[in-house]
């Protein structure tokens, strides 16, 4: 089974979700290449040398590639495609974007953020916000696999380096133009990758209040996240949005501050190993999946964390 | 220029999901169904470009069970101008769902297809790309801001990182993201004005597309659950208690 799977990353380094995503390929199959397509992005390519279990690097270093826009990636990917088994991509706006027209143009299904690999051709996947898993079987076609990465632990570094090999780029299908960009600039872990995330709900109330989780976030050293509610409301960016429809989280300690806990919000936390509800409403839905929960008034609750965090005489 | 607004039907998003103890599936009788709301959100995209005289006309159109009319007079009680119902009776894949709104692409003409970026039933998120690839159409994809001017869309998605705007040839796809706007409830006279609206009936065959799934269902689980834990009473025994587990 020879298996590519699509390097996510912003073109200076690699994003943890590869290392992820090659765990996942490594159940499926034993020969993976990674292809690594963007601008001046030699790095990232020397950097995914450098996981286990890779075999070889696929460079395409081209301006067409800069902004991963889907129509020129899908056409890349596509000349690359009649060789392999499988192809995987984390389930990043970037995977989730190209990897469906790459399906449909080799005419096989998609099988969408997965979980577990059962067999080679069995896979678990969650369906209606993770309240139920469907397991999947995809037999006598190439898979094509989208993989919910925070459900796989990252392969660790190998040995020696994986050669890179630098190809052309395809076709360009003139279709799209990249415009612009507005991307949060932040000095915290990325959400998906931090060891910690503490998220601001609606009872945050405003984003100047934000500033509270942002310190305590800091505090920890920890990724911040937001519900729904308080994107929507304007107190964060929507990269900041924790959920069924933003990003899936699975830290290993995850507090929710003033969030109440919809269906659609722990669908992107609730494998998270420890998670703490901190809320004023005792009935709030996220205390039934808390391990440890204190009711109370954010506004009091947390600057009393701050303290008691100081006072355990050790830095965080 | 037309614009083409697939809707699906599915559970309610406030439903509490069951699974069948078979295994089978979630259960679907007795159990409220509504559309799709990123659905919901591109029907009212599309109906505030015809509002705006960009468009000339909003089809909606719903592949599934003679019940998918109700989802279909949702969408023309918001300002859809004519449905169209594909009768299937069973569950169809994305990549089948997109080949038959290829060849009403075909039979239509729109210019702009608006599909929600995923259903909140099955979270595949593929069918508006699969649907660009088959068209060979550029996609905008998890869009929280269209602008058309000049026969092109501009198209601000919400990325990993933030806002990324990608400027798209027409004819283009646009997949929703939440925040693309706030649908309008329906009012009384426009629901009874939408029970008039024509919606013309067709069956998968008409379009002679094989609709056999080609993933295998094997079963459908219970995620395991998360135990309830316990209440603290001071943010101090909290950290206390994070200590302890080694996570700070």
């Amino acid at each position: 089974m020879t298996i590519l799977v699509l390097a996510e990353h912003d073109n200076t380094a690699l994003s943890e979700t590869t290392a992820r995503t090659l765990a996942c390929a490594g159940q499926i199959g034993a020969s993976i290449h990674i292809l690594v397509a963007g601008k001046d992005c030699g790095a990232v390519a020397e950097e995914a040398a450098t996981l286990s279990g890779v075999e070889k690097i696929l460079l395409a270093d081209d301006p067409l590639y800069q902004h991963a826009l889907a129509e020129p990636l899908a056409e890349l990917i596509l000349v690359l495609a009649p060789s392999y088994d499988a192809i995987l991509a984390p389930a990043t706006a970037n995977g989730k974007n190209v990897l469906p027209r790459v399906a449909a143009k080799r005419d096989v299904p998609q099988i969408s953020d997965i979980v577990a690999v059962e067999t080679p051709e069995i896979f678990l996947r969650p369906i209606y916000a993770g309240n139920a898993l469907q397991r999947v079987e995809a037999k006598g076609f190439q898979k094509i696999i989208t993989v919910r990465a925070s459900a796989f632990k990252p392969v660790a570094k190998a040995n020696a380096a994986a050669p890179i090999e630098s190809i052309l780029p395809a076709r360009d299908p003139r279709l799209s133009v990249f415009q612009n960009e507005v991307l949060s600039q932040s000095e915290r872990p990325e959400l998906t990758a931090a060891r910690i995330v503490v998220s601001g709900g609606r009872g945050v109330g405003s984003k100047e209040n934000f500033a509270l989780i942002e310190r305590i976030a800091d505090r920890l050293g920890a990724g911040v996240g937001a519900s729904r509610a308080a994107v929507d409301a304007g107190f964060v960016p929507n990269d900041y949005q924790v959920g069924q429809t933003g990003k899936i989280v699975a830290p290993e300690l995850y507090i929710a501050v003033g969030i109440s806990g919809a269906i659609q919000h722990l669908a992107g936390m609730k494998d998270s190993k420890l998670v703490v509800a901190i809320n004023k409403d005792e009935n709030a839905p996220i205390f039934a999946i808390a391990d440890y929960g204190v009711v109370g008034d954010l506004f009091e609750v947390l600057p009393e964390f701050e303290r008691a965090l100081d006072n355990a005489g050790k830095p965080a | 220029m037309k614009v083409l607004v697939p809707v699906k039907r599915v559970i309610d998003f406030n439903v509490a999901i069951r699974v069948k103890a078979d295994g089978s599936g979630v259960e679907r009788t007795n159990v409220k169904m509504s559309i799709n709301p990123f659905d919901e959100i591109a029907v009212e995209e599309a109906v505030r470009l015809r509002e705006a005289g960009i468009a000339s006309e909003v089809i909606a159109i719903s592949i599934g069970p003679r019940e998918c009319t109700e989802t279909l007079r949702t969408a023309l009680a918001m300002g859809a101008d004519r449905g169209l119902l594909i009768l299937a009776e069973q569950d169809i894949e994305p990549l089948t769902v997109a080949k038959v709104l290829k060849a009403v692409v075909a039979e239509e003409t729109p210019q702009l297809v608006i599909l929600g970026k995923q259903a909140i039933d099955d979270d595949c998120n593929q069918t508006g790309q699969m649907l660009a690839a088959l068209l060979d159409w550029p996609q905008g994809t998890f869009a929280s801001k269209v602008d058309i001017k000049n026969g092109r869309i501009s198209v601000t998605r919400e990325v990993d990182g933030g806002l990324q705007t990608v400027d798209l040839k027409l004819p283009a796809i646009v997949t929703t993201d939440l925040r693309l706007n706030e649908p309008r409830y329906a009012s009384l006279p426009n629901i009874m004005k939408a029970r008039k609206k024509p919606i013309a009936e067709k069956t998968l065959a008409d379009y002679g597309i094989d609709a056999t799934p080609r993933l295998k269902i094997l079963d459908v689980r219970e995620p395991s659950k998360r135990r309830t834990g316990e209440r603290l009473g001071t943010a101090a025994d909290l950290v206390g208690k994070l200590r302890q587990a080694g996570v700070i």
